[in-house]
């Protein structure tokens, strides 16, 4: 039977590194029928900022190899994927979305990207996003818009627009992201594929450009629960060049996933359901819930009181670490260097002309929040409410063993929908950001299809610290029910 | 919250950033805006609550060993300087 490139592409990331184990087909065919797919449909989608063919090619020919002797590193060894444009990688572009550092070459990978590669995955370009991870929608991308593959004329959602985008439109097998306030969860509620955001500290942040170092955290998106359970084991673990990484050993997560549902406790909280979640979301999601019951899992109502506080807490907190690490561009070292006759003028022009809109107003109103005078009214007491929203997590997860709710209040909106608004698109992160103010994993699986606009929707469930695999096995359960969704159709919408 | 221009120039300035007399009057709303919607946390009593000062205490070691390691080598340091002079990143003098 001949196999054709797009039978290749609709490979989970599993399958494909099972392929070449069998030597049923090669890394360079499954590189091949990657780029094939992103030339076809990139024009339409936009997720990428730069394909690195040649070397995909390379890396294809030196897994070929590998297998040929018998000596493959790993599962995923030869098999195409794309990590999000703020990933260091040596000698290719890196921007963070933004012109600030158009044309950066970075001088050394990622710890997460060479973790990747020391497995063998082979990755074939950087992904599109928000400029400096500053967004939900992926309008913010300082190069081009990105679209979703389910409807062309709405988000992918953001700010890991492109990571998502990429996975859903069978461009590439699995693509790792970053999620400060839900970066990796939105995009992937949105666009229909499965997205972790480990704990704080799980996977290593170096060679990560830095948004809000108190709550960024690496993860993967995988078109099932499986290969984002595959690809977390190989980059999560302690990383010396990064203080804030955890020397906890790392769970097998692939083992636990035939665990199921039953005995599990899902608490279920009140205050997600008030606050203004679109009918045909919350029936998705209440059907996901009902689900579960079925498969012998118990629902308890929980109560998430100072969850409300989340985003007010999370826009000061989250801008003001930004305006301290984006500081850095400067004109000095590295990224775009503007005018000026002297340092205060090449400062103010090199950062006037290399920001956009969202991180200058981040920065902005994290500079005023730590300024003199403000920083006790503003910033301090923001982190004293990150406490009683980690508190809250604290009293529920005595009673349960995960949380669950829906990722959004609504399913994909519409590209231009809430760009003259930055509030209104703030709100978008109303049921993901509390995940990282708690430093908790959390995950979006899809659970279904709106009915009214067919769009996916994702249910979200947050787990304890460093108990990705109880999430993990409490997604696979539902995935092994309803199966993971088709490949999208690109809708009717045009750009 | 209303945030008056004045003010949002003098933010500017101290994040060497300079804005356009639009982007000052968009910011001076957009900002108090969002000023505005975090004013919901004085709602909140946190008098006796510790500040979160760390995502996750006591994780991580709190210093790595005092070893010799290689660092970065200083020709590619400096290979995405916009201006270089030896080993050195060159920027417009400072003194005058």
């Amino acid at each position: 039977m001949k196999v054709t490139a797009n039978d290749l592409t609709a490979l989970s990331l599993r399958e494909a590194g099972a392929g070449i184990a069998a030597r049923a087909i090669s890394s360079r065919e499954l590189v091949e029928a990657a780029l094939a797919r992103i030339a076809a449909t990139d024009g339409k989608v936009g997720a990428f900022l730069a394909v690195a063919a040649e070397r995909a090619r390379a890396a294809a020919a030196a897994a070929d190899a590998r297998a040929a002797k018998g000596e493959r590193r790993s599962e995923i060894d030869g098999v195409p994927v794309a990590v999000k444009d703020l990933f260091a990688t040596r000698g290719v572009p890196t921007t963070a979305g933004s012109r600030i550092l158009e044309g950066f070459l970075p001088p050394y990978d990622a710890t997460a990207v060479e973790r990747l590669e020391a497995a063998g995955a082979v990755v074939v370009g950087k992904l599109n996003m928000d400029e400096f991870a500053m967004g939900s929608s992926n309008e913010n991308s300082a190069y081009r818009p990105c679209a979703n593959p389910w409807d062309l004329a709405r988000t992918p959602g953001g700010s890991s627009g492109g990571s998502a985008a990429a996975v859903a439109a069978r461009q590439v097998h699995g693509a790792l992201g970053t999620d400060t306030g839900g970066s990796i969860r939105l995009p992937a509620s949105f666009c229909g594929v499965v997205g972790l955001k480990p704990t704080y500290g799980r996977v290593s942040r170096y060679g990560v450009v830095a948004f809000a170092s108190s709550l960024d955290q690496v993860g993967p998106l995988a078109r099932t629960v499986e290969d984002a359970a595959l690809l977390l084991g190989r980059i999560a673990g302690h990383d010396p060049r990064d203080q804030t990484s955890s020397t906890r050993p790392v769970d097998d997560y692939l083992g636990g996933l035939e665990g199921g549902a039953a005995g599990l406790k899902i608490g279920v909280p009140r205050e997600w359901f008030q606050a203004g979640v679109d009918p045909g979301v919350e029936r998705t999601v209440r059907a996901a819930l009902a689900t579960y019951e079925r498969l012998g899992a118990k629902l308890v109502e929980i109560s998430l009181p100072h969850s409300r506080y989340g985003i007010a807490a999370y826009y000061l907190i989250a801008p003001a670490e930004a305006s301290s690490n984006l500081a850095r561009y400067d004109g000095v070292r590295f990224g775009l260097r503007a005018g000026g006759r002297g340092l205060r003028e090449m400062y103010a022009e090199t950062r006037e002309r290399g920001f956009g809109a969202e991180p200058k107003r981040r920065i902005m109103l994290g500079t005023y929040a730590l300024s003199s005078g403000y920083y006790d009214a503003y910033y301090l007491r923001a982190q004293k409410v990150r406490t009683l929203i980690r508190r809250d997590f604290d009293a529920a997860f005595a009673a349960c063993d995960v949380v669950a709710g829906p990722v959004a209040p609504s399913v994909a909106f519409r590209l231009g929908e809430k760009v003259a608004d930055p509030l209104q698109m703030y709100l978008a992160d109303v049921f993901t950001i509390t995940c990282n103010l708690a430093a908790l994993p959390g995950l979006s699986v899809p659970c279904g299809l709106e009915p009214a606009s067919g769009m996916p929707v994702g249910l979200q469930l947050l787990g304890r610290p460093f108990d990705e695999a109880t999430l993990l096995r409490a997604a696979g359960a539902l995935e092994r029910e309803i199966g993971p969704l088709p490949a999208p159709s690109f809708g009717a919408g045009t750009p | 919250m209303a945030l008056s221009l004045e003010e949002v120039r003098r933010i500017a300035a101290l994040a060497r950033l300079r804005l356009s007399p639009e982007e000052e009057e968009t910011f001076a709303v957009q900002l108090s805006a969002i000023l505005g919607y975090v004013e919901q946390l004085g709602e909140l009593d946190v008098s006796g609550v510790e500040p979160m000062t760390h995502a996750l205490a006591g994780e991580a070691p709190a210093l790595r060993p005092d070893a010799v390691a290689e660092s970065l080598p200083p020709g590619e340091a400096l290979a995405n300087a916009p201006a270089r002079e030896g080993t050195c990143f060159k920027v417009p003098r400072i003194i005058e």
